[in-house]
Formats: structure tokens, sequence, C-alpha cells
């Protein structure tokens, strides 16, 4: 991997990053001046909004990171696109209509909506801070990393560009809540990995083919410890976490309140997995040709794969815009999540933590906007300084454990809302706090401690096999023993879940 | 990386933490208990289990609220049992001696019909068992303004004046209760009141002027006076709905959108029209008759007495966990007091809709979420509001679903 400094690289993010910056701020002279209605023929349409929980969607760890595992660890990791992927199908399957038709914009709006708790809702909300922050983690120091392959300058200069950048976009009213800049994003990263993807293979033709260098462990599933001595768990409990955790992405579900109503939203889903199942044909691509042409032991660490490809394969120009191209789409891959992350953490924040402070201090007497910006700038400096004390974390690594707690958290309280009439206040706190405190407490000991060897560090390294289940049995358990606390007008907010908005209905 | 070391970084982190939660528990152990006299602390736990009893009371004497506050209620008399009655029949019996549960009724019709206290002896209270404590009582009348609503009755083994007055004191406290929690009741009545009485409200001058329009246009034009009948046929559907108090914003803009073509079958090319809506905000869920009434009082007030062409500008942004809607005129504007008073209610002069969208609005979403008015005298005016995009509020009376 040469350090040296690829002009056009830079200039691909800078375009990237400008384009991005450009359309946040004059987002709003997109929306035509028109003196023609037919509003309601105007509401997002299904693949619309399938492009943009997309363009949302594949942060970093899609488009590095996978390619990164498959490389580093061979079959194994080949399940991890379809973990991300199949996530959607269990929210499909569970959730996404009644999810739609709760009429709640947020996690926290859905746990109040359902239970009717305050506290409740603030307990959602700092975990919605939560998962953002873990979330955005890997975003900001994956933008260093990708600034500094193609750049040669320090890693807090590339964290520090995405950091403003989203900054400036969330405070300056946000591209993020255009979808179509979202949508286009899609297909942005699509293009960014796809069209290398192919060049490259044909490369990988007319060279001969070389096979991969790689021992018996990469081509055989389950027989490689790489990281932990337990694939076998290890897979099926991230494989849990990925199903699960979808459902309890803040930035994910916000996007299904634009689907006008429950049936939109389970067909904007159907849309999201043949997009996600087409982008991801193509990150394990990279993983294999690296196998081929690049050599372990050279500093290519697994997340640098993608970018270190195409000067390993290719000499001169060609190789300088291909990996221009990847970097870019890597660029908007970092910009369009975390500003989705940003975005959401900010809200969460700003509902329900500084506007009910601020509000208390002044009387009511406050600029709402006002507000907004110091929370937004809140949400993304925080993950910021993190970023820059710790040391590096996997894309994959951090991205998992983000999912792992939202599927611990989220998914019991999102699944048992929406199916059963004896969920509790109480029961649900107590599934959170559970659900949330174990793995949190997993997350910080094998990113930021020294995670030890065995069956304990398989169980901390992928905890959602575990601690899934225990979220539920304690909600269910302590909702059952509070059964007096089942909020009065549960079945009527069953009956609005769970009818179709055609059918008449006194709601 | 910056030099930090990790594992020292943990150990302060943590040894912060623990000094935290260390001097958090040290003060919370010390503080109620050093500076406490016998009687502060008598004072103290009596204040207590009295606010604790009060706040099962809060809905008056229901069966639920009297059972939970019986034991409260006993253990500040200190008796053995405890009973409360409402008019005809007993409503819980708490501590011992629970088969004396059947003659309460009678033992207080006296307190219930002359609204007296009645001491009890061992002659009106007996009792096969040696074990059981109860052995005479006191019942006296729960009286509220409208006179006796229940009796509480105190039995123990004898009665002496001080517990009698005890339970008076007692009494005349839950009586208290009560009385404010009819209050409560009388205030939420009123409120709903009020509620029905802000109904969405639709202006007759526009009815009048739109038939006088259609009107004109059914000699010249028929085929156009029969499509304006039909959208103002839409359009008084739309607007005297009586199903549920909410709607979308995107069948709201349908509902201006009728609304705006009968205006311009009266000013033709004078009545310019420019709408910027994100769509992600057209599922949003709002008070009906909200964004109507203000574009009707930019085209009335602003641009109908503007000479020459006018514009209003319709834009809903969409802002996170909100969305901001803005109505903009370029006509002739007015003075700023004159919009205040309005909206402070105190002016009930021709602009029906501003006054009445503000306090609809304030009173779904809470008084964060008025409108805000900026214009000036030949400036034209702009409109804006700001909607959650979830609100517990819509969550009691969501829109009813379909056309």
């Amino acid at each position: 991997m040469s350090e040296q400094i690829a002009p056009v690289s830079v200039a691909a993010i800078a375009l990237v990053s400008v384009v991005t910056l450009a359309l946040g701020l004059l987002g709003m002279r997109f929306a035509r001046g028109t003196s023609d209605f037919y509003v309601a023929g105007r509401t997002v349409g299904p693949w619309r909004n399938a492009s943009a929980i997309g363009g949302e969607y594949l942060s970093a760890a899609s488009f590095l990171g996978v390619a990164g595992l498959v490389y580093e660890r061979g079959a194994d990791m080949l399940w991890l696109p379809v973990g991300y992927t199949v996530g959607y199908l269990v929210l499909l399957l569970l959730v996404a209509a009644p999810l739609r038709r709760s009429g709640a914009y947020t996690l926290p709006d859905f746990a109040e909506m359902r239970l009717g708790s305050t506290p409740l809702r603030l307990l959602s909300a700092a975990l919605v801070v939560g998962i953002g922050w873990l979330y955005l983690l890997p975003q900001l120091q994956g933008a260093g990393l990708v600034l500094r392959q193609v750049s040669g300058l320090p890693t807090w200069v590339g964290s520090v560009v995405l950091a403003a950048v989203v900054t400036a976009n969330v405070v300056g009213g946000g591209m993020r809540s255009i979808t179509l800049v979202q949508a286009v994003q899609y297909w942005v990263k699509l293009t960014a990995i796809a069209v290398p993807a192919f060049v490259l293979t044909a490369v990988w033709l007319r060279q001969g083919r070389p096979a991969p260098q790689a021992g018996e462990s990469w081509w055989e599933p389950l027989t490689a410890p790489v990281y932990t001595d337990h694939p076998l768990f290890t897979t099926y409990s991230t494989l849990a976490a990925l199903c699960l955790g979808t459902m309890g992405l803040p930035h994910i579900v916000v996007r299904f309140y634009t689907n006008p109503d429950g049936r939109a939203a389970r067909r904007t889903t159907v849309a999201v997995l043949a997009l996600l199942g087409l982008f991801y044909l193509f990150p394990p691509v990279y993983g294999v040709l690296g196998r081929s042409y690049l050599t372990e032991g050279e500093g290519v660490g697994a997340d640098d794969v993608v970018l270190g490809l195409p000067s390993a394969m290719l000499p001169g120009i060609g190789a300088e815009i291909i990996t221009a191209v990847l970097a870019g789409g890597a660029f908007a891959a970092f910009l369009s999540t975390a500003s989705g992350l940003a975005m959401s953490v900010a809200g969460a924040i700003d509902q329900d933590a500084l506007r009910r402070a601020v509000s208390r201090r002044t009387g009511g007497d406050f600029h709402p906007v006002q507000v907004f910006r110091v929370a937004a700038a809140l949400g993304i400096l925080a993950p910021l300084a993190v970023s820059q004390l710790i040391d590096p974390v996997g894309l994959s690594r951090a991205v998992g454990h983000a999912f792992a707690i939202a599927a611990s958290t989220f998914a019991p309280l999102v699944i048992l809302g929406v199916w059963w009439r004896g969920l509790t206040p109480a029961g649900a706190a107590a599934g959170i706090t559970v659900g949330g405190a174990t793995t949190i407490g997993a997350a910080t000991t094998t990113i930021v401690g020294t995670p030890p060897g065995g069956w304990l560090g398989s169980l901390l390294e992928a905890p959602a096999a575990w601690s899934i289940p225990l979220a539920v049995l304690v909600m269910v358990l302590v909702s059952s023993a509070t059964r007096r606390s089942v909020p009065a007008d549960t079945a009527s907010i069953m009956a609005r879940l769970h009818t179709p908005e055609s059918a008449l209905l006194d709601r | 990386m910056t030099g930090l070391h990790l594992p020292t970084a943990l150990v302060v982190a943590m040894a912060c933490l623990v000094i935290v939660v260390a001097v958090g528990l040290w003060r919370g152990r010390t503080r109620p208990r050093g500076f406490m006299t016998v009687s502060e602390q008598a004072t103290y736990e009596t204040l207590h289990t009295a606010s604790l009893a009060g706040r099962h009371l809060a809905e008056g004497l229901t069966d639920d609220g009297c059972e939970a506050a019986a034991p409260y209620l006993r253990a500040l008399l200190a008796t053995p049992a405890l009973a409360i009655t409402d008019r005809k029949s007993v409503i819980v019996w708490d501590g011992e001696g629970e088969h004396h549960l059947k003659g309460v009724v009678d033992q207080a019709a006296a307190a219930l019909e002359q609204g007296r206290t009645v001491v009890l002896g061992p002659a009106e209270v007996t009792c096969s068992s040696t074990e059981c404590p109860v052995r005479a009582g006191v019942i006296v009348p729960i009286t509220v303004d409208d006179g006796v609503v229940g009796a509480l009755a105190a039995y123990a083994p004898a009665t002496s004046a001080a517990m009698a007055r005890a339970v008076e004191e007692l009494a005349s406290w839950v009586a208290t209760q009560v009385e404010v929690a009819e209050l409560s009741f009388e205030r939420t009545r009123a409120m709903e009141a009020e509620l029905r009485a802000l109904r969405a409200q639709i202006s007759p001058h526009f009815i009048y002027n739109s038939l006088a329009a259609i009107a004109s246009f059914v000699r010249t034009d028929p085929a156009r006076a029969r499509e304006l009948l039909l959208e103002f046929a839409d359009f008084t559907r739309y607007a005297l709905r009586r199903d549920g108090a909410f709607t979308t914003l995107a069948e709201e803009l349908t509902n201006v959108e009728r609304y705006l073509v009968l205006e311009q079958a009266r000013f033709g090319e004078r009545l310019g029209v420019s709408l910027k809506i994100a769509p992600e905000a057209l599922p949003v869920q709002l008070p009906y008759l909200v964004i109507q009434p203000l574009v009707e009082n930019a085209v009335r007030h602003g641009l109908a007495a503007k000479e020459g062409e006018g514009v209003v500008t319709i834009s809903v942004t969409d802002a996170g966990t909100e969305v901001e809607v803005a109505v903009d005129d370029d006509g002739v504007g007015t003075d700023p007091a004159s919009i205040r008073k309005i909206l402070d209610g105190q002016s009930r002069a021709d602009s029906v809709g501003l006054g009445n969208v503000d306090a609809r609005l304030r009173q779904v979403y809470g008084d964060q979420y008025g409108l805000t008015v900026e214009t000036a005298a030949g400036a034209g005016m702009r409109v804006t509001f700001r909607l959650p995009k979830y609100s517990p509020a819509i969550r009691e009376a969501p829109a009813a679903a379909g056309p």
C-alpha cells in the first residue's frame, strides 16, 4: 500500500463532499414552485423510498467492511451481507405495516404511543443516542482511514472533514430530510462499487485468472478460529443480531414514516430487499480478488482491501481513476449514513433532553431551531471526540455491536409491542435495561478493553444469541408480574396497529 | 492517534464514577436523618401517609381509589379496622374483623341520612369472637357541598373523645379530597366543552362569494359552472365533516386546492399560486381546516385589496421530528398590532381564521405550537407554524380512515 498522494481520489472525495454540502444547503430550492397541486399523487413511492433507505443504510461497513472481512476470513463472512439484508425480511414480516400505522416517527415515539409512559420514552431516547453514537464511530474513523490511504494525511483530517460536512448539513436544514437526495445516494454507491468490480473482474480474466492465495480454512466455512474460538456460535449470534437489529436502527425506522400507509410500508420493504440484494453481490468480489493480488502482512488491513486493490492490479492512471471512484463511493457511504444517524441522534437529544431543559429554564421563550442546532452539534462532536481517543475499531465490528444492542433492546420492544397485549411499561423498561446493559457492556469490553479468550470472549464478541432471549424473557416475566399496569387503551391501540387503513374503523 | 493510555483512562473514568456514586449515596443517607427531631419526624410521617392516601382519592370515592387509600387512612387513625361507605353500601373494609362488614350499612344509616357523627358502643357492635378487636366504633359522614356522599367508619376495642375527634377530622380531610376531585372533573368537562366550541370553521363570506361566482358562469360557460359546483360540493363535504378531528397534510392540501380553484373563478388571472411541498411531509397528521383558513386570510385580506396580480405561496418543509408550514402572500399586509389582538383573542374582527387556527393548534399540541405572523403595512404577510410528526394528542383521536 503506497501512502503517496493520489490526486484523483482526493478530488473525488472533495467533489462528493462539496456536492453533498451543496445539495444540503440548497436542498429546498429543488422543491418545485408550481401551482400544480395533485399532492396526493406526489407522495413518495415505494421504490424511491426504498432507494433512500438503501442510501442511508449502506454504510462504510457494507462498502469497505464486508470485502475486508471476506478477504481476511473467507467463506464464513459471506453470511454477513445475507444478514444485513435479511433483517429487512424480518422487518417486513413482523412489524413494517403496524409500525407505520402506529403513526410513530421515531422509536421513542413508538414506545410512548404503545405504552403511554414518559420514563420509557426517555429511556428509548437515550438508547437512540447510544446506538447512533456507536454507529457513527466507525463512520468517522473509516473516513479518516480512507483519506489517509489516498492522500497520506493524518487520520483526524478525514474524521473532521466528515463531521464538518455532516454538521453543516444537519444544521443547515438537512439533505437527509430530502428523500430524493438519499435515493440518488444509493445509486451513486451502487455505481461506485459495481463498475469498478466489473472492470477489475475483466482485468482478472485477462491476466489469466490468478487463483486466490489462501489456506484451507479460508475456503472451508466454520474452520477458521480467527478472532473468536467458536466460529459457529459467532456466526449464528451475528446473524441473530443482524436479523433483529435492523428494526431497531433509529435512522432506518424514521424513513418508514414517509410511506403513506402500512401497505406502502410493506412494498417499500420488499423493494429494499431487492436493492440491497443487488448491492451485496459486489463487495465479496473485492474480497476474493484481494486474495489473488494482495499479500497479507504488507500492512493491508481488512478495511483497506477495496481501495488497495486497483493499484495492485493495474498500473498508472487506470488504477488511479478506479480508486477515485471507489474512494468517492466510500465517502458517499460515510456521508449519507452519518447524516442520517446524526439527524436521528440530534432529534432525540433535542426533543427529549434539551428542549425540556431549555423550556424549564426559560419558561418556553426560546427559538426551537437554535436548540436543535446545539443538539446537532452535540450529536456529532461527542463521537468525533471519542473516535480520536480510541484506537480504530474494525468497521464491521463496531456496526455489529450496534446491531446487537438494537436487537436486544428495540427489537423485543417493537415485536412484543406489536404482537403481545400483555406488555407493560415496567416490563418494557426492564427488558430494555437488561438487554442494553449487557450488550453495551459487551461492546465496551471488546472494543475498548482487551477481550478475554475462550468461550467468554466469543460470548462477548457476539452477544446477541444470549442477550436477545434474555431481554425478551425479562420483558415477558416483568410484564406478567405487573399485569395490573397494562395500559387501559391497549385493545384500541392493537386494533389500530393491525387494521388496514382502508377498513372503516372507529380509530 | 493521541498518546492516551487506554487502561489508565478507563481506570480514571471508573474511579470518578465510583466517587460520584459514593458521594450521592452518602448525601442521600445522611440528609434526611441528621437534622430531624422526633416531632418533625412524626409530622413528616403523617404528611407523607396523608399524601399517599390523597393520591388514591384524586378521582373521588371510586372503588379502586378507596381500596388503595384505606390502609393509609387506617394508619393515620391507628385503629384496628376501618371502613369507607358510599350512600348505599360499603366500598372497602380494611383491617381485622371483616365479618362486621354486613352491619356497617345499618350502623351508618344515621350518619348518612342525618349527617351527624355516630358513636357505637359494645351494645351496637356485638361480636361472638373473643379475639376480635372490633367492639366499638365511630362513624362520621363525608360531607361535600351538595350533601353527604359517604361515611368513614373506624372500629376499635373502645372509643374515646380523642378518637371521635380524629375520625371527624379525617372525614373532613377526605371530603376536601373529594371536592378537589370533583373540581378537576369539572375542569376536564369545561375543557371538553371548549374543544367542541372550538371546531373548525369555514367563513360564510366564502360560501356566498363562491356561489355568486358560480352563478356568473351558469349562462356563459355551463361546463365550467358544473365543474366549479362539484368542487364546491367536495369542499363543503370536507369542511363540514363530523368524523374525527384530524386529517393528513395531503388531504388538507387537496382541499386548499379546491378552495383556490373556486377563488380563481372569482379573481381570474389576478390570483397566482405557488407551492413548495416536501413530499416526506404529506403523511403528517394535523387538525383539519388549519391551512385553508390561512390561505383564505391571505387571499381575502392580502390580495383582494391589492391592485394587480398577487401570489400566495404555500411551503411545507421537513425538519426532522417536525414539519414547518408557511403561507406567504405579497399583498397589502397589515399592522402587526391588530394581528396581535386577534391572536390574543381580544379582537373579533372579520379575521375568523387566524385566531381560531392559533387556538386549535395550541390546544392540540401545546403552547409552543401556535402561529407566527410576520407582517407590516404594505409588506405582505407570512404566517408560519410547526407540526410535530408524532404527537400523543393525535393518538387520542386519530383521523378516520378512507375517503
